[in-house]
């Protein structure tokens, strides 16, 4: 019986392949690396048989699988196109990519977070278990902690931006807020690797604070840990942006990659 | 070309949002209408977006009884519509829902609820789902992209077959969330609306379109229910995954069927537990269910909010004991699952692990260790005002006037952005003591207002923004008028829908489709009704506060302040600074100021914040707005704005 329910195998007419007697996908409990993506060794391009953008899947190593990855940061800090742009790569490259996403009155001012989740599989929950996530991208460091608390683990990967948007807690002095060098030691605690880079001062510099984003992108592609490059990043953003716009985002993109 | 667009067979990363209006462009819709509701407004804003190219007609209704009027006479001309709105929405366009599906539909109709278990974007986590079996009519529930959007074009088609309105729910973990969609084809048969009433009254599909004669008409629409359920049967979209006997069956539907199968996989009981899978969840298809209910004793049920599907195969179990036997159900009734906030796959492993008596997986103590310290150094971030927001200053002002009015008057709250000036965190300064539906504040306002004769003797304010105000604060206001009822009302007019995106509404000069249309204004609307309307701009601190003051201390009349500023997040103002603002470090006295730090304590704003080592104010300039509004809140006149020229 099929247990892994790729969306389209059910009910759309166009065939998506995987083994018939395949089991349950297993989201999580792979924890060996470097597993070879399903589709190439059991027939090329099986998932795209019949589908228009058949043969444009790269052939990459794939390292974990799923691959869960959380964008974080504060209402506002460009979040959900941070996590859109990078999906938009990763379906490109031939992944299911499943967003899970709160916005909304949830933006005003508070914690935002993005679950990504990409599978060379099926289509996977929008919410990623706790304790299960791969990378942790945090546009802001003290949310990178506040995902990390609920979703670290051994190997996890931390990518936080150093520039600090102060909760209101904070500024009324009913709460502190943590020095850098502490949540530095947070990270080399509790990550497997990490990086605190200052993403919004490089944009600054830009002309655009909400550039933050895209250099975190450009830092996050420069890690190799996904399968994206500054070529599938220009593809994206020619897709999505109007010309005057792009440049912009692709010097923001490099500065990031120099930043790692 | 627009992603919602693209050809047939080409892969896309779809919001569910996207997906249903997708589904709705391959079912070959004419019209949609909505009003918008976090998380359903993206479903609309995508159909308005190619309307020009697809020739629909999409429009932003005033309410969502509206919206379902405008999309059912589309059906009874005999095109496809549908009408869009959030779970509360279904609330209020219930009233017209109970006689259309009486008196059935033509063209397929779908109904799309999009709701939002957990509130992570509402004051309630009503379900509608209970709506359907009250109405009568088919619902289904997609369960991951690509079902949003073959279950809505699919839903067009069974509209048809039954001629009744069909309900497609999704939930806001289903509508904002994104993942692969192939699409289909987009059909290019374009329909003429042409809508006969001369038949005999008994004739539903040729005769006028009415409720009556009642019994016979709630008879048929029965027999449509029927049918529907004999389609539910064949459906592809009610699946089985899992072993041939299991010892464990969950039936689970929308996005909980991905919790679900995360669950069962990360537990590693795939082969002892299956799932059935159910896209059609009523009426429950009664075959289908024996068949599998017969396959063990142990039936769990995973569903979000309420245990509406777990009553119904309840039901259903109870009419079958001999050819079911007896069955243990787990599920939110007796506790297993919550029946109250969403779930998650963490939720669902705690309740199979406890059921099927295996050990969830876990991380090494030590590191969770590690992980609790780290979480107890970080502070809360707790949802405000954004920088710039013209309801902070509205509010200040409120307080204001209130506070030298003395007789400990309140505010009855509505719903929109605003709601949070009911939240502790958000601003330093409470006023908002009632928030319910939208609209309400204003009709509770009237109410207190006319409990003198009891011993109230408090002056009552009610706010609303621009967006409710037409939407439903206009029978309280006539009320207020007419009872007299002595009551200030302020609306927050910020030019827009803000919450839900910036959709447009009555009182702007864009429709939906970009086209230009005329603005219902609403001081004249006050002013017609018979009250006292002055408009403020709320950046004005001291011309708004005194206005209040005035408005308060006249009784015997209705009274209306229009507070105009443009959202901080809307298009037209994001991004550019009308202040540069700096607080000058010589002026500012810091603690000893005698203050208590008014700037940073009571007004909030994320952008003012406090330097602790040199004990002084200072503006963040990154998330600073520039509104220029905290500079008169500053006794020592320590916060400088310098006009930004352009």
């Amino acid at each position: 019986m099929k247990h892994c329910v790729s969306n389209a195998k059910l009910h759309s007419k166009v065939y998506r392949g995987g083994k018939e007697e395949a089991t349950l996908h297993a989201p999580g409990r792979q924890q060996s690396y470097r597993v070879i993506r399903r589709g190439a060794d059991n027939a090329p391009g099986i998932r795209r048989a019949g589908v228009a953008n058949k043969g444009r899947r790269r052939k990459v190593a794939w390292y974990k699988e799923p691959m869960n990855i959380i964008i974080t940061g504060v209402g506002g800090q460009g979040n959900v196109m941070a996590s859109r742009v990078l999906a938009g790569m990763l379906v490109d490259a031939g992944y299911f990519v499943t967003i899970g996403e709160t916005f909304g009155m949830s933006q005003r001012g508070g914690s935002v977070m993005s679950h990504l989740r990409v599978s060379s599989r099926c289509a996977l929950s929008p919410q990623i278990p706790q304790g299960r996530a791969d990378i942790i991208v945090a546009l802001e460091p003290v949310e990178a902690i506040r995902v990390l608390s609920k979703y670290g683990n051994p190997a996890v990967t931390v990518l936080s931006n150093s520039r600090v948007v102060y909760p209101i807690g904070v500024i009324t002095g009913d709460f502190n807020y943590p020095s850098l060098d502490k949540i530095k030691a947070i990270f080399d605690k509790l990550t497997v690797r990490n990086w605190l880079i200052n993403a919004t001062s490089v944009a600054v510099e830009m002309g655009n604070p909400v550039l933050s984003n895209i250099v975190m992108i450009g830092a996050l592609a420069k890690m190799n840990l996904l399968p994206i490059d500054r070529r599938a990043f220009e593809k994206e953003i020619t897709k999505n942006m109007p010309a005057d716009k792009r440049r912009i985002n692709f010097a923001a993109f490099d500065a990031g990659a120099k930043m790692v | 070309m627009s992603k919602l667009l693209s050809p047939a067979k080409t892969e896309v990363l779809f919001m569910g949002n996207e997906a249903i209006a997708r589904g709705a462009l391959e079912a070959g819709l004419s019209v949609a209408a909505g009003y918008p509701g976090t998380p359903s407004s993206e479903v609309i804003e995508n159909l308005a977006s190619v309307a020009g190219q697809r020739n629909l007609y999409v429009e932003w209704s005033t309410n969502e009884k509206v919206a379902v009027e405008v999309a059912a006479a589309a059906s009874f001309a005999g095109l496809r519509s549908m009408c869009v709105m959030k779970q509360n929405g279904v609330n209020v366009a219930s009233d017209f829902l109970l006689h259309l599906t009486a008196s059935g539909t033509r063209g397929g109709m779908v109904l799309v609820s999009c709701e939002d278990p957990g509130a992570l974007s509402s004051v309630n986590e009503g379900e509608s789902r209970y709506f359907a079996r009250m109405l009568e009519i088919p619902l289904l529930e997609p369960a991951n992209f690509q079902e949003a959007k073959d279950l809505t074009k699919w839903a067009f088609e069974l509209s048809e077959k039954i001629h009744n309105i069909v309900m497609l729910r999704s939930v806001t973990r289903m509508s904002h969330a994104s993942g692969n969609v192939i699409c289909g084809s987009l059909t290019d048969k374009s329909r003429v609306a042409r809508f006969v009433y001369d038949g005999p009254i008994t004739d539903p599909l040729r005769g006028p379109v009415i409720s009556t004669p009642v019994v016979a008409k709630h008879r048929l629409q029965q027999e449509k229910l029927e049918k529907a359920k004999k389609l539910f049967e064949e459906s592809p979209f009610n699946k089985y995954f899992g072993p041939k006997k299991p010892q464990l069956l969950i039936i689970t539907s929308s996005v909980c069927f991905l919790y679900s199968q995360e669950a069962v996989s990360s537990l590693g009981l795939q082969k002892r537990a299956g799932i059935l899978k159910l896209g059609c969840t009523w009426p429950l298809p009664e075959r289908l269910l024996k068949k599998y209910l017969r396959l063990t004793d142990k039936i769990m049920i995973v569903e979000e909010v309420l245990p509406f599907m777990e009553e119904s195969v309840k039901v259903l179990a109870a009419g079958m004991p001999k050819e079911i036997g007896l069955k243990t159900f787990y599920g939110k009734i007796d506790k297993t699952l919550p029946a109250v906030g969403e779930l998650n796959p963490d939720i669902i492993c705690a309740a199979l692990s406890k059921v099927m008596k295996v050990k969830c997986k876990s991380i090494p103590a030590a590191y969770v260790k590690g992980l609790q310290k780290a979480a107890a150094l970080i502070p809360p971030r707790d949802q405000t005002f954004c920088p710039g927001c013209p309801h902070r200053a509205s509010f200040w002002s409120i307080n204001t006037a209130l506070k030298r009015d003395g007789r400990e008057g309140f505010v009855c709250g509505d719903i929109g952005c605003y709601a949070m000036a009911a939240l502790t965190p958000a601003i330093g300064f409470h006023t908002v003591r009632t928030l319910h539906s939208m609209g309400s504040g204003t009709g509770l306002a009237c109410g207190f207002a006319k409990l003198g004769a009891f011993g109230f003797d408090k002056p009552v304010l009610s706010v609303c923004g621009d967006s409710t105000f037409y939407h439903a604060v206009i029978p309280a206001l006539i009320n207020a008028q007419h009872n007299r009822a002595d009551i200030t009302f302020v609306v927050l007019d910020n030019a827009g829908t803000a919450m839900t995106g910036f959709q447009p509404h009555p009182g702007l000069t864009t429709s939906a489709m970009g086209e230009a249309v005329p603005a219902v204004d609403i001081a004249q609307i006050c002013a017609a009704i018979g009250a006292k309307v002055a408009i403020s701009d709320p950046f004005d601190l001291d011309g708004t506060s005194k206005l209040l003051n005035s408005f308060m201390e006249q009784s015997g009349s209705l009274n209306v302040l229009i507070l105009r500023q443009i959202c901080a997040l809307s298009p037209e103002k994001k991004g550019k600074k009308k202040f540069e603002m700096r607080v000058d470090e010589a002026l500012c006295l810091g603690e000893d100021c005698g203050c208590n730090r008014l700037c940073t304590r009571i007004f909030r704003c994320p952008a003012l914040t406090w330097d602790r080592t040199k004990k002084k104010a200072v503006v963040d300039e990154v998330i600073c707005a520039g509104c220029g509004v905290c500079s008169s809140i500053c006794p020592q006149k320590a916060i400088m704005k310098t006009e930004v020229i352009s």
